[in-house]
């Protein structure tokens, strides 16, 4: 479980066996005045009560996933779930990141709906690249979640006055490239901001990351600069990411960056294995190095507070 | 596979070429097609086999064609009838390049 903002107060026995009880599944989001921050899971609930709300970001569930990396990514998947039904305060809705399925089939797409619909929680997604290797190239992504989106399924929409924007930088890639947005793309982006007040919170989601992550590994978005000069005008932007199973951040002026855990399998640092593969960890490690993310956003303040926790503390 | 194979004898045989028709494996493995360059000549079959515990496609650069993903251990074979070069890239890892070179 990792804490971007640790409790001033110091952390309680009941607190710490709470966190230890998050650990493993994802990562709790808030918007803070505008600035997400990774929070501990229950630190980001708990304050959200008193002003502002929490949504929830979960990614990479890899459903029809069966290699020896995890060989039960649906069981996983259903633990995080869980812990997202367990919440003391349910979230206001969840961001999934993409590759909610392994190959795209209709029988792992139906999977996945039925699980994570069972949370009871609104969820907004975007693709992974596993999400559109059906015969039709994405239409089995769009005949389920395509309503009211563009393109290759892009869309934006505003809560609790902060604006979000779901990005597709899986669809039509081009050889030798990385992750793409593609013009189209870039030109909504560009005119479904150009109205808004630059002290407007925004958050971005996405698949791949939109910063340079580690590019020969293809961790990374060609036209990704392109589309944060529309969002540079912005007091507080925040950018959530999947596609590396494993934490990073980066802050970039008023832009900050996060990548979040799988719920399927993890995958290894940049440059320590000879491929971005699954990584094989021992069975019992596994569930610590999957997650889910909350983020709560209070009113009047800058950051948003995340918090990424695990499905187990070791 | 004995479609195709059917299928590059007619091409040789439309050609007149006396040679037998050829296949050639790429094995997928770290995300990296293997050999990342072959040479054949036309009417060879090209294979690809993927290592990896995550699927990957072969999509040609222009898209003229593109495989199903391959899951670990499942292939995809493609039978070249006329010389030229074939550059393709992995579908969902599009960093991932090769080339076929068909000469006679």
């Amino acid at each position: 479980m990792s804490h971007d903002t640790h409790d001033k107060d110091g952390v309680s026995r009941r607190h710490a066996l709470e966190c230890m009880l998050w650990a493993g599944t994802g990562v709790l989001w808030g918007l803070s005045g505008g600035v997400p921050k990774s929070l501990g899971l229950l630190d980001g609930a708990a304050a959200a009560t008193t002003s502002g709300f929490t949504f929830l970001q979960i990614s990479d569930s890899h459903v029809g996933f069966d290699k020896p990396a995890n060989p039960h990514a649906l069981d996983t998947l259903k633990e995080a779930i869980n812990r997202v039904k367990a919440m003391p305060q349910k979230p206001a809705f969840m961001l999934h990141t993409g590759d909610i399925t392994h190959l795209s089939k209709a029988t792992e797409f139906d999977n996945a709906a039925e699980l994570i619909g069972s949370a009871g929680v609104a969820v907004h997604y975007v693709p992974g690249e596993h999400d559109i290797v059906d015969e039709g190239t994405g239409k089995a992504y769009l005949e389920r979640y395509g309503k009211n989106t563009k393109g290759s399924g892009w869309y934006s929409f505003d809560d609790h006055g902060v604006h979000f924007i779901g990005l597709v930088n899986v669809a039509n890639l081009k050889a030798g490239g990385l992750g793409s947005l593609g013009p189209d793309q870039l030109e909504w982006l560009e005119d479904d901001v150009k109205d808004l007040s630059a002290s407007t919170p925004v958050v971005v989601f996405a698949h791949i990351p939109l910063w340079s992550v580690y590019p020969s590994w293809g961790w990374g978005t060609d036209d990704a600069a392109a589309a944060l000069g529309y969002l540079k005008r912005f007091g507080s932007v925040t950018v959530l990411n999947g596609h590396i199973h494993q934490l990073m951040q980066k802050v970039e002026g008023n832009v900050t960056f996060h990548t979040a855990r799988s719920t399927a399998f993890p995958q290894p640092a940049p440059g320590t294995a000879p491929s971005p593969g699954p990584m094989l960890v021992p069975a019992e490690k596994l569930r610590s190095l999957l997650g889910i993310r909350s983020v709560t956003y209070r009113q009047g303040e800058e950051a948003l507070a995340i918090t990424d926790t695990a499905l187990a503390d070791r | 596979m004995s479609a195709l194979r059917l299928a590059a004898l007619a091409a040789l045989l439309v050609l007149g070429s006396g040679a037998r028709a050829e296949e050639t494996v790429v094995e997928i493995a770290n995300f990296t097609f293997n050999p990342p360059e072959v040479t054949i000549k036309p009417g060879t079959t090209v294979t690809w086999k993927n290592a990896d515990d995550i699927p990957h496609s072969i999509v040609e650069d222009a898209t003229k064609f593109r495989s199903k993903p391959l899951d670990t251990g499942e292939t995809f074979s493609m039978t070249f009838a006329d010389a030229g070069e074939i550059g393709y890239f992995c579908g969902l890892h599009p960093h991932m390049k090769g080339k076929i070179i068909v000469k006679p």
